[in-house]
């Protein structure tokens, strides 16, 4: 028997639940959720808020999930982890004890310092289910929104909203929009399309000082709204591992086992930084099926059993008002190597092609097949045994000699 | 577990799994009105190399990344067969970014769709198996 306990309460966690009790049936786990909710998908509540799904739907798991796993869901905020005891404390002065305990607590939203911030009324973040229901509160049909942010948690935010609202203007200091995964001609592409639904860009620009209701932005200009949201990146929640001593840098550190430098401590999810495989260096791998993956990971070593992740590489699947966009792994500077390129109607295709492997991709408009790509940038295949000119035109099995062919519609995978 | 193989040497590119799945998840029972002049969203396609054709569906894996990466918690394994729950699918298509198969693909109504084996449907067992004229895709048990 151990005791399990895991802090916070999203995906990674669920993926911790799932992976203890792959291998230990028995021992008692216990969660410690700071959000008054079950499991829920994260990504969907901008779905919510376009009226695509509802609360309900947003469970990632079934209603008797923890029942089922023996877990005891504790509502309450750990507060310390301490080594020597071997508790977790929590905000109420009660405590958890464990022998191993995994951290799965997320991101939190970075507020910047803005002059006058404070004194704006409806401003919020774009995190949580109860960020989402609070702005919701305040969206009416004559509203102007203004997002400081033209990242994904922006835009889809921009997307939920649009239809709620009088208008949306989404400004940022990068020059283009999803800076983390798009490069800049893919980015136009993607402007171009919101834009022709009706959202209005001020990029190279942003809020320097709010006067009420009033934006006065770093060019000059000024932006009049009635609501702010604040959405220019997120932080690893490092605090509690780096208060009991562990390394952490821009995440908590993790090995491909996904402990910390600390013992019978891991961590998962997008509170860490691992190991990215396709640029070969340590970073945050903020994503979704990251989270899982890790947690499923972390549960499975907790418990006893044997597991690594070594070939965690960045990627998205993104849609905004029908126009969809796939992309993974790392692009490089023209000149760096070969960066084929497909346009069609309204959308475009860019492969990084670089010593013989496809290091990263992005499809914007028909995404179908681009798993195919994905496994080639995450296995970093060899391309000699593939057909280039077959694998720029289309991502199908084709590409592949007929022997490999054979042997992933042959066998058991 | 019985799953959906393919012998590609038997393959004629005829395209009738195509039509065959179709119908036996549309839910109509005539299959000219489930079919005649609309676009349609198989579960299963047929791809081409050379003159080489084929018929790809879902390999239902032993450890599906679609499964550990849908961001709705909609799609899962359940005695071998993985699902997509479409009540809960957003549509975000992370499943068709993650399948290194290219077997799930967007489907009619935006969310994501791939080859459940007909074990829900009227058909109960694989249309594409059933119809094809030439035993090029085969429903059976082999070895792990
Ligand atoms: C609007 C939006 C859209 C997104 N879209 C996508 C997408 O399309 N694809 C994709 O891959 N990813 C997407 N993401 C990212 C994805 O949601 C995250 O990668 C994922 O949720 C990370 O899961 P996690 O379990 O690591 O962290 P979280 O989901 O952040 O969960 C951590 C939990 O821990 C709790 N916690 C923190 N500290 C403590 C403490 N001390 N005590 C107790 N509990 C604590 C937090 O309250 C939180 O509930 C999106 C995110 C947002 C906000």
């Amino acid at each position: 028997m151990s005791r399990f306990v895991i802090i916070g309460n999203g995906i990674a966690a669920a993926g911790c639940i799932e992976g203890i009790r792959s291998v230990d049936k028995d021992s008692p786990i216990s969660v410690i959720s700071a959000e008054k909710h079950k499991v829920y998908s994260r990504p969907l509540i901008s779905y919510y808020l376009e009226g695509r799904t509802s609360l309900e739907k947003m469970n990632y798991r079934s209603e008797d999930f923890y029942k089922k796993n023996g877990v005891q869901l504790i509502y309450d905020t750990a507060e310390m982890i301490d080594t020597k005891k071997g508790t977790v404390g929590l905000s109420g002065g009660r405590s958890a004890a464990f022998d191993k305990v995994c951290i799965a607590a997320g991101s939190a939203p970075f507020v910047p310092k803005i002059s006058g911030l404070d004194k704006v009324k409806n401003k919020f973040t774009f995190m949580t289910i109860d960020d989402t229901l609070a702005l919701e509160k305040s969206l009416k049909k004559d509203s102007r929104v203004l997002i400081v942010g033209a990242g994904l948690i922006g835009l889809k935010c921009a997307e939920g909203i649009f239809d709620r609202v009088s208008s949306v203007t989404v400004c940022d200091l990068a020059d283009r929009v999803l800076s983390s995964i798009l490069d800049k001609d893919c980015a136009q592409v993607m402007q171009k399309h919101l834009e022709k639904k009706g959202i209005r860009f001020m990029l190279c620009d942003t809020a320097e000082r709010f006067e009420d209701t009033k934006a006065v932005m770093k060019s000059g200009k000024t932006v009049d709204f009635d609501i702010l949201v604040l959405a220019v990146g997120v932080r690893a929640n490092t605090q509690l591992a780096a208060n009991a001593g562990a390394q952490v840098d821009r995440g908590i550190i993790i090995d491909t086992a996904m402990r910390t430098s600390l013992e019978n401590i891991y961590a998962a999810g997008d509170c860490t930084q691992g190991h990215d495989s396709s640029v070969g260096t340590s970073r945050v791998l903020a994503i979704l099926p990251n989270a899982y993956m890790q947690g499923f990971c972390a549960g499975v070593n907790m418990a006893g059993g044997e597991s690594s992740i070594t070939d965690a590489i960045p990627m998205n699947s993104i849609g905004f008002f029908g126009l969809h966009c796939a992309s993974a792994g790392s692009y490089f500077e023209k000149g760096e190597g070969e960066i084929y390129e497909q346009k069609s109607c309204g959308g475009i295709k860019r492969l990084y092609i670089k010593d013989g492997r496809l290091t990263g991709y992005i499809i914007i408009g028909d995404v179908t097949g681009a798993g195919i790509y994905t496994s080639l940038v995450r296995e970093k295949t060899d391309l000699s045994g593939v057909d280039m000119e077959e694998l720029k035109k289309n991502a199908t099995l084709a590409i592949f000699l007929p022997q490999t062919r054979r042997k992933k519609l042959g066998g058991v995978v | 577990m019985k799953r959906v193989y393919v012998n590609e040497q038997w393959c004629l590119g005829c395209h009738l799994c195509e039509y065959n799945c179709a119908f036996a998840n549309s839910g109509e029972t005539d299959m000219v009105k489930a079919l005649k002049d609309k676009p349609i969203y198989p579960r299963v396609h047929i791809e081409q190399s050379g003159d080489i054709t084929y018929a790809v569906s879902c390999r239902h894996c032993k450890d599906p990344l679609c499964v550990k990466s849908c961001i709705a918690g909609a799609i899962s394994k359940q005695d071998g067969v993985v699902k997509i729950d479409k009540t809960k699918c957003v549509g975000c298509l992370t499943c068709v970014l993650v399948c290194p198969y290219g077997a799930v693909r967007p489907g009619e109504t935006g969310a994501a769709s791939k080859c459940e084996l007909c074990l829900e449907n009227s058909c109960g067992e694989p249309a594409c198996v059933k119809g094809c004229p030439n035993n090029a895709i085969v429903y059976e048990e082999r070895q792990e």
